[in-house]
């Protein structure tokens, strides 16, 4: 576990203070995948910097699995940073060395003899998938590829934190994505503890469990990401989660589509972390033999499920209607008539 | 063998003598390349101090910088034939004698060390930072960072440097040599121009320019070999 005590840093330039992170509390938990959102500036990198003290911070505590990082001095930093792995925005790796050198590049650090090394070194290849690739160097790679080779280097010592300091950004979403899967299959895997920085809400929704919020160095509000997700309350996370969804309370359109319909009614479906009812409009329409159409909506898969609403329009008996409801009603979705027949 | 090629240098040169020519050029080829080891292993170091010294450096002091700044600037500043004669009580002391090839070599280094050490702090400073900082992030001590990190990614530019400070180094040798270390410079100056026999000159001259084009090769061949961007 990770507990982040009234942590502060402050930048001193010449003509002002910077007040990069201010007062920060956050807990962690052992194995899951922890987001931090926040946009250009908030100080999300000098945050995860602190956490390894690549910065020092100007007050507060880090601890990790109850050793307070901040109190260490040198030497004992440095055998604890084996233990944290990082991965970059840019991947960072040695253009002078290849593939595999990179990879056993911190293994040679903590002092792991030569046949132990290539051993290793062989199965991280395997895991991020690059078999083939390992004598090639860095500048004959994709970025994709380079972000793997930057995991597996950041997962050769065994850590038990990982943090990705906008890991993903310089990728294309195809890219993206692909080492967001990664990430996850790591994570379960292993059991690994990921922090991860971010401004692009798909990151967070794909694959955190909680997620925080920064702005002007602190953490405006935090939670599963499906709370976050359903019920944003700052307006910067309102504007995160409009990223992904688009904004759901101001559509025009729906006016137009729900008016040309005469008869029967339009129901807003609200999906909140669906495992078990993804296929209900199948079900509905199958099981109660009734017309049902998609008009409208966005669903979103995240660690924790479906998210999302889909506006449908159903008709029949009244009779018939009030028992699709039902039925619905019965599931975990949220159903909400937005308009009767008229 | 040699007296066939004597006879045929004669015809055109008639005042070369190919034995003390080769003794010469040999004479050039071990003050450049002792030099130059000198040179490599000094500007390095000076190269990292004021790299690690410097604003932003792991080892950051404003006064240590300041002061192998000031001594690699007044070093660069004075001519190297002044050098040469400035230094001649310690080369006395060091070497024991202030003639031949050997006495040329302190002057040599202390004069070329200073400007292959600008060229090795900017060839550091072209090192991504990201990288370094990937390194730390990883535990890695100030000597790993020095020596897996540092040196590997800025090896091309240091071997582009030091072909550059060879190049002058052989310039240097040649005016060592009018002060009597040896080598073609000393060649050029007592055997040809001294007793007006140019074509010895020439001759000279045209070795120089040989031994240029190949240090030239030499170092841009191992440097491209060595740049994997
Ligand atoms: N070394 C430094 N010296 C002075 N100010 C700094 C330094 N590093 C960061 N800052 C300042 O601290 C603030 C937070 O920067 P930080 O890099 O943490 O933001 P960020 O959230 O990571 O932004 P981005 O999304 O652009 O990477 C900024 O105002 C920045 O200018
Ligand atoms: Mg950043």
């Amino acid at each position: 576990m990770i507990s982040i005590k009234n942590l502060s840093k402050v930048f001193s330039t010449k003509t002002s203070d910077i007040h990069a992170v201010k007062n920060l509390d956050l807990e962690i938990n052992s194995g899951e995948i922890f987001g931090v959102i926040g946009y250009s500036g908030a100080g999300k990198s000098t945050f995860i910097r602190l956490i390894n003290r690549l910065e020092d911070p100007t007050s507060g505590q880090v601890e990790i699995n109850g050793e307070d990082i901040t109190k260490l001095d040198k030497n004992k930093l440095r055998i604890s940073r084996q233990e944290i792995g990082m991965i970059f925005q840019h991947f960072n790796l040695l253009w002078s060395r290849t593939i595999r050198e990179n990879i056993a590049f911190p293994l040679e650090i903590a002092g792991i003899p030569k046949a132990e090394r290539l051993e290793k070194v062989d199965e991280l290849i395997e895991l991020v998938g690059l078999a083939g690739r390992e004598n090639a160097y860095p500048s004959e790679l994709s970025g994709g590829q380079k972000q793997r080779v930057g995991i597996a280097r950041a997962l050769a010592n065994d850590p038990k934190v990982l943090l990705c300091d906008e890991a993903t950004s310089a990728l294309d979403p195809e890219t993206t994505d692909s080492i967001l899967d990664l990430l996850v299959d790591i994570n379960e895997k292993l059991g690994l503890t990921i922090i991860l920085i971010t401004h692009e809400m798909h990151v967070i929704r794909k694959i955190c469990h909680r997620v925080a919020v920064m702005e002007e160095g602190k953490v405006v509000e935090q939670g599963d990401v499906l709370d976050v997700f359903l019920h944003p309350k700052k307006a910067v996370t309102k504007k995160f989660v409009e990223q992904v969804m688009g904004d759901q309370t101001q559509d025009d359109s729906l006016e137009v589509i729900t008016s040309t319909y005469t008869s029967g009614k339009i129901l807003r479906l609200h999906f909140v972390g669906e495992l078990t009812n993804q296929a209900l409009i199948s079900q509905v329409a199958r099981q109660l033999n009734m017309e049902i159409s998609i008009l409208q909506g966005k669903v979103t898969q995240t660690q924790k499920g479906a998210y999302g609403s889909l506006v449908v329009h159903i008709d029949g008996t009244p009779e018939e209607m009030e028992r699709a409801i039902d039925y619905i009603t019965s599931t975990s979705v949220r159903v909400e008539v937005l308009d009767s027949a008229r | 063998m040699l007296d066939n090629m004597q006879t045929i240098v004669n015809q055109w040169f008639p005042n070369v003598d190919l034995e003390d020519l080769w003794i010469a050029t040999g004479e050039t080829f071990y003050m450049t390349l002792l030099s130059l080891v000198g040179t490599f292993i000094l500007g390095i170091l000076l190269g990292l101090l004021l790299y690690l010294t410097a604003r932003g450096g792991i080892w950051q002091n404003k006064t240590f910088n300041f002061i192998v700044a000031t001594i690699v600037n007044v070093f660069r500043a004075i001519p190297f034939i002044i050098l040469i004669l400035l230094l001649f009580p310690f080369t006395d002391f060091i070497v024991g004698t202030i003639r031949g090839p050997n006495a040329a070599l302190p002057a040599l280094i202390i004069g070329s060390a200073p400007f292959y050490g600008r060229l090795v702090e900017i060839a550091l400073r072209e090192v991504d930072k990201g990288v370094i900082e990937a390194a730390k992030s990883m535990g890695a001590k100030t000597s790993t960072i020095i020596f897996k990190v540092l040196l590997p990614e800025s090896m091309p530019a240091l071997i582009s440097g030091i072909t550059v400070t060879a190049i002058a180094l052989i310039g240097y040798t040649a005016v060592a040599g009018v002060i009597g270390a040896g080598g073609l410079g000393d060649f050029a100056y007592f055997y040809g121009f001294t007793r007006r026999d140019f074509d010895v000159v020439f001759v000279c001259t045209v070795l120089i320019v040989l031994i240029v084009f190949l240090f030239q090769f030499i170092g841009d061949t191992i440097s491209n070999k060595l740049d994997k961007r």
